[in-house]
């Protein structure tokens, strides 16, 4: 019978990655609701680095695997996963919904046939047993799935989903040797640095910011004007980046940049998931979107339902006056 | 070179669908080939079009599904297998790499292209978990691919806009990214011609895949759907184009000024 959660954090180049605080309080709440003890796992060789910024109110317990490559390896990560499960039997394992975790746990719960969920933004464990929610058909619907006859589920849990666990605890640590570290299969010829731009969308109080609502490419110095001309800064969604209309340094999104500016403009943006964690912390979002129901007006402070044609040519007019 | 690439057909869900007790109408959806995999699919025709081979692509899904699959053959792929039995319907993603890895198991192509997610269900995880059951090597969110010999050299997004080059042996599985290159698009004739190119329909069971093993690979079970909670929600800004931009420079101003 498996028993407890099984939270796997994440060490990236920056240090710990915020989320896996908010990956500890479903932790907690999880442990609250029944599921057993709380343990973190810190696979890394600066895991003993980061103990203390884990060792959160409510872990009972922290994990290092140190004895692993000097960078993440998908490998590696997903035969320290496998053997930790195979040894503890937890009955939820946790991970962020991540680019690393992409790499590698869905590989451990298939391999383990596990119950799965991904890009989860709830999940509990009940009379029911266990059931996690995420979205469906592009994030205009929400799932609720359930995982019968699975002694173990992995969930990757969305960013933001949770509030970061607070308040020191006094978990017990311990360093478990892992034969993994030749367990990697691939080898690392290039680390590549951001390319820098010359706009710092970070820097910017005002972003307007244009997606595939624009028709056109042309049309984007357009917009690039009337943001000169409104005070703001150009910024823009994936497609339009992907599609070499605008530079990637002014991707807004978990693949481009996190933005916190006062104002946030967004014109013909529907809002993937992958962009509002780019800008759903900025102070005021208005979004203007022909489609009702686009998630973005699910972050936004102000929406209006309309072309956005028809609004920049409007702003463009009385900016002027 | 023989190259495998999953696609799936994504579902688009319109805006006045039907929710009742937690199930969708099916009525309500609208179908169109997963974004992603315009991208994996025009990977595995440019390799196969530098280093000679096959490219084969494939999907789960019902009749029509084979949209996707006529399109890629359009574009340039040699063959196409759709695997379907109705137990399939609402698969989740480990139930299709399971059955995915039947197929790869037949096929024994030297490289899988998979999307990185799809856009309707947006796992993310079908490509990697197919390449755990495979054992195989892979690499996750990928926007560049170079094949020399037998190895592979694969530029992996992360996030921030920075990227790792790493170096893998093949056979191995990728999941691209968009924007990863510029897929081409199918002239008249060549989409014409496609419907002369091989579709072969199997069920999971000629793959030796049961309806037992399905059931055990499945990671999830759908409870229900419902429509999100919209939170406090956006505060509606009434009016023509005209009212709008007048109400949204006042903001600005006003939020700027503070």
């Amino acid at each position: 019978m498996s028993d407890g959660v099984l939270v796997a954090g994440e060490v990236t180049r920056q240090g710990l990655r915020p989320g896996t605080a908010e990956l500890i309080a479903a932790g907690v709440k999880l442990k609250e609701e029944g599921a057993g003890s709380l343990t973190v796992a810190l696979i890394d060789v600066e895991a003993d680095a980061h103990v203390d910024a884990v060792n959160l109110a409510g872990v009972d317990e922290v994990l290092t695997i140190g004895a692993v490559p000097e960078r993440f390896e998908a490998h590696v990560a997903q035969a320290a996963l496998e053997t930790l499960i195979e040894q503890r039997r937890p009955r939820i394992v946790l991970a962020g919904h991540t680019f690393a975790s992409l790499g590698f746990m869905p590989a451990v719960a298939a391999r383990g046939s596990h119950g799965f969920a991904s890009d989860a933004t709830a999940v509990s464990c009940g009379p029911d047993g266990i059931r996690a929610r995420r979205g469906a058909y592009g994030d205009r619907l929400v799932a609720e799935l359930e995982f019968p006859g699975k002694d173990t589920v992995v969930v990757l849990l969305r960013e933001g989903a949770f509030e970061p666990a607070e308040g020191a605890g006094s978990a017990a640590v311990e360093a478990v040797a892992l034969e993994i570290a030749d367990r990697a299969r691939t080898e690392r010829i290039e680390l590549r640095d951001p390319p820098a731009g010359d706009v710092d969308i970070t820097a910017a109080d005002f972003l307007l910011a244009i997606g595939r609502g624009v028709e056109e490419e042309e049309q984007v110095a357009e917009f690039e004007e009337l943001a000169g001309r409104m005070g703001a800064t150009l910024s823009a969604s994936r497609p339009l980046v992907d599609a070499g209309w605008i530079s990637r340094d002014r991707q807004v999104g978990q693949s481009g940049t996190t933005v916190t500016p006062k104002v946030y403009l967004a014109l013909g943006i529907s809002g993937a998931v992958q962009h509002l964690a780019g800008m759903s912390k900025a102070k005021t979002i208005i979004a203007v979107n022909s489609d009702a129901d686009a998630p973005i007006f699910s972050v936004a402070h102000y929406g209006a339902v309309a072309d956005l044609y028809e609004v920049a040519d409007e702003l463009r007019r009385q900016f002027d006056e | 070179m023989k190259v495998l690439v999953p696609v799936k057909q994504a579902a688009v869900l319109e805006g006045d669908f039907e929710l009742e007790d937690g199930v969708l109408d099916r009525d309500s959806l609208d179908w169109q080939i997963n974004e992603w995999d315009e991208f994996s699919v025009e990977a595995g025709l440019r390799l196969v079009e530098a280093a000679g081979g096959e490219v084969v692509v494939a999907t789960v899904g019902d009749e029509d599904a084979e949209d996707a699959l006529r399109a890629a053959l359009a574009k340039g792929a040699d063959r196409a297998v759709r695997i379907w039995d109705p137990v399939l319907e609402d698969a989740d993603p480990l139930a299709v790499a399971h059955v995915l890895a039947a197929l790869v198991e037949r096929e024994r192509p030297d490289l899988v292209l998979a999307g990185v997610q799809s856009s309707d269900a947006a796992n993310a995880a079908t490509g990697v978990a197919l390449a755990g059951l495979l054992d195989w090597p892979r690499v996750a969110v990928v926007r560049s691919i170079e094949v020399e010999g037998g190895s592979l050299t694969v530029e992996r997004e992360l996030e921030g806009g920075a990227a790792e080059v790493l170096r893998l042996e093949l056979p191995a599985l990728l999941t691209v990214q968009t924007g990863a290159n510029e897929p081409r698009y199918a002239n008249l004739r060549a989409i014409k011609q496609a419907r002369q190119k091989p579709l072969e329909v199997v069920d999971p069971g000629a793959l030796g895949v049961d309806e037992v093993a399905l059931e055990t690979a499945a990671g999830s079970r759908l409870v229900s759907l419902a429509a999100p909670a919209r939170g406090a929600g956006a505060t509606l800004l009434q009016g023509g184009a005209e009212q709008v931009a007048g109400q949204i420079v006042e903001i600005v101003r006003e939020r700027m000024a503070s």
